[in-house]
């Protein structure tokens, strides 16, 4: 056993997580009111808009390599699907852990399983949720068991792979639509930059691109932290799919916005107006750069255009659950100390436990020869704590 | 036999008295404090506003097809027969979709508890069922709220508004919003002055979920042949280079060994 060692990015994940559990408590002893900055005026915040609806987006990673893999055969993937579902396993088991915290009833949370209501796309969503953190789990379980060894479950997980996997894809791509679906009841409240009939397919599409994007970031940051090869020739296929899937989502945001005569509000100076060309920067630029063949077969334009992606796409969800709702809300929202606290511990807690996992798991392939495109990334230091959590 | 509440915003004298009773009737305090304040809560069900000596009463609308019940993943809310939008609290997980998808932003929610619950009018579902009117109604010294069948309410507002053009304003807000609510109101002022929206949609708001919704069962056997035949192709197509792979060698080998 190795002793533990304190380092300055553990000292700094453990101060995120006891400011996160003094809140915790304020969140149960005083509730929702003494915790929150929300209102009845404004009854979600970044519980549901970050947590929740850029959680799941962040967690897209797992669905899109499996089916990349498995379905579409594409071998020279292999070598990061299994990092890339153990992120989106903690992902989803960080949602649900956050959606506890924005619950007012948070041991209610299994009502959805016997009182059905199939109108309901949070039905719908909570449903799909849950089925596909259990796909993920059995998904990651050969991982743990060829830890341990045990043959028997590893051989009969392998013989219904295929079909799990096909379970996962069906079931993301339903609830990583219907996170838009949510939405589509409000057309008097969302502002037309983000309400749009096709949000659903804004929600999918954009799930792709942050599925690859953060597979290009995880893989950039953990081959500098865990000392690994970059497996540049991979991610350089990835940054392709990339341009695509955000050409094509571009592509359809232009065509949506311009149809619904709304491309002219984009010059009428405002709140909603800076917070859309923030976003709308974000997701062309790596477009863009992407598109540039040196930036591709760059290790550190890569992880630009990546790290670009995913707060664009940040942005956007943000923009949809928060700063689209506040002028008809007729009220502005800034996140309570607690809820930024929560929030942040519960993202210290998602890196704390992907650097044990990785270190006391075989995660990561075994490297047989050095790789000739191994490349050094310059990611940035919160990824060292990644590498020493587990210590 | 949709029950419907009639509120003629001209004969409303500000008294108060439908405040009163319906927090009575919820088992809410009420105060002067109370009494002062112009917004609804979860412990202010009803509230009459007054903007320059005009009124106007706001309450759960009880629309037709409320999104309210159709969002609810609990099934917490649910639109009774009677016309009533009623609420069980102990379905309720606290989701607070209903409060961001209701376009009234009518439900409340009791913030400052540490266990708390959705608050609205339920247009007195227990009087209502027994063949009561609602407790507002029956408190109104002047008539202003009126209770009774939505068709012959919503008649006698078009009656009372064509017989006097200049007292009212012609609109009848809940005939046509969001599909129509069984709470009608007519005014002399804008109904726009005292928050409501005029530009709400016509059509009930839970279509537009439902357009999408109703796909899913199709889209789950559709997806899964449509997945389960590319993994048969691209893996199909790597056994028969193998395969073919494999014959070449053999051939190659008889070839080698005829010379």
């Amino acid at each position: 056993m190795p002793k533990f060692r304190f380092t300055l990015w553990k000292l700094v994940l453990l101060f995120f997580m006891a400011v996160g559990a003094y809140s915790t408590w304020i969140r149960f002893r005083y509730g929702l009111g003494a915790s929150t900055n929300l209102s009845d005026q404004f009854p979600w915040g970044l519980w549901v808009g970050f947590d929740v609806l850029c959680g799941v987006m962040l967690a897209a990673g797992g669905f899109t390599l499996t089916a990349a893999v498995h379905i579409f055969n594409i071998k020279r993937l292999h070598a990061i699907v299994r990092p890339t579902v153990l992120t989106a396993f903690l992902g989803y088991v960080l949602v649900s852990v956050a959606l506890m915290f924005d619950l007012g009833r948070p041991y209610r949370i299994w009502h959805p399983l016997i009182m059905r209501n199939p109108h309901s796309v949070m039905f719908e969503v909570a449903y799909c949720v849950m089925l596909y953190t259990a796909v993920l789990s059995l998904e990651f379980a050969p991982i743990v068991l060829e830890h341990f060894n045990l043959k028997k479950p590893l051989a009969i997980l392998e013989k219904i792979s295929i079909p799990i996997v096909i379970c996962g894809v069906i079931l993301s791509t339903l609830h990583q639509s219907s996170l838009g679906t949510v939405y589509l009841i409000m057309p008097n409240k969302l502002h037309p930059f983000w309400y749009s009939p096709i949000l659903p397919g804004f929600f999918f599409l954009s799930a792709i691109a942050v599925g690859l994007a953060m597979t290009i970031f995880e893989s950039s940051m953990s081959s500098k932290y865990f000392g690994r090869a970059l497996e540049l020739n991979i991610l350089r296929e990835l940054g392709r799919v990339l341009v695509v899937v955000l050409a094509v989502y571009s592509i359809l945001r232009f065509e949506d916005l311009y149809h619904r005569g709304v491309l002219k509000l984009m010059f009428i100076s405002g709140y909603e107006q800076r917070l859309f060309l923030v976003e709308a920067f974000l997701i062309l630029c790596p477009l863009f750069l992407l598109c540039i063949r040196k930036v591709r077969d760059s290790a550190q334009g890569l992880y630009l255009a990546a790290v670009m992606v995913v707060l664009g796409f940040i942005t956007n969800r943000l923009n949809v659950s928060i700063t689209g709702i506040e002028s008809s809300a007729g009220t502005h929202y800034i996140p309570k100390w607690t809820e930024l606290a929560i929030t942040g511990a519960i993202i210290a807690a998602g890196f704390a436990i992907f650097g044990m996992v990785a270190k006391y798991l075989p995660i990561f392939p075994e490297e047989h020869e050095s790789s000739t495109n191994a490349v050094p990334v310059d990611a940035p230091v919160v990824a060292s704590a990644m590498a020493n959590a587990g210590d | 036999m949709s029950k419907s509440i009639l509120y003629d915003a001209t004969l409303c004298i500000d008294c108060k008295a439908c405040e009163q009773a319906c927090a009575t009737h919820a088992g809410l305090p009420y105060n002067d404090k109370i009494a002062a304040e112009e917004y609804q809560s979860a412990h202010k069900l009803t509230a009459v506003l007054n903007k320059n000596e005009k009124y106007m009463r706001r309450l759960c609308q009880h629309c037709l097809e409320p999104a309210c019940a159709s969002v609810c993943p609990v099934g917490a809310l649910e639109k009774t027969a009677l016309g009533p939008v009623i609420y069980d609290e102990h379905k309720c997980m606290g989701c607070r979709y209903c409060m961001a998808a209701c376009p009234f932003t009518v439900p409340k929610y009791e913030w400052e508890k540490p266990l708390p619950q959705i608050r609205k009018c339920t247009m007195c579902y227990d009087r209502v069922s027994r063949g009561d009117v609602t407790a507002c109604t029956e408190a109104c010294p002047t008539g202003a709220t009126k209770f009774g069948e939505r068709d012959a309410l919503l008649k006698e507002a078009r009656e009372r508004i064509d017989k006097n053009p200049g007292q009212y304003i012609n609109h009848i807000f809940g005939q046509t919003e969001v599909g129509g609510t069984s709470v009608l109101m007519i005014s002399s002022t804008e109904f726009t002055k005292f928050g409501l929206r005029a530009d709400l949609v016509s059509d009930p708001l839970p279509m537009y979920t439902f357009r999408v919704l109703s796909r899913i069962p199709d889209f789950v056997p559709i997806g899964g042949a449509l997945l389960g035949g590319i993994w048969w192709i691209t893996h199909r197509r790597e056994d028969v280079a193998a395969a073919e792979a494999a014959e070449q060698a053999e051939r190659d080998k008889n070839k080698g060994g005829r010379q």
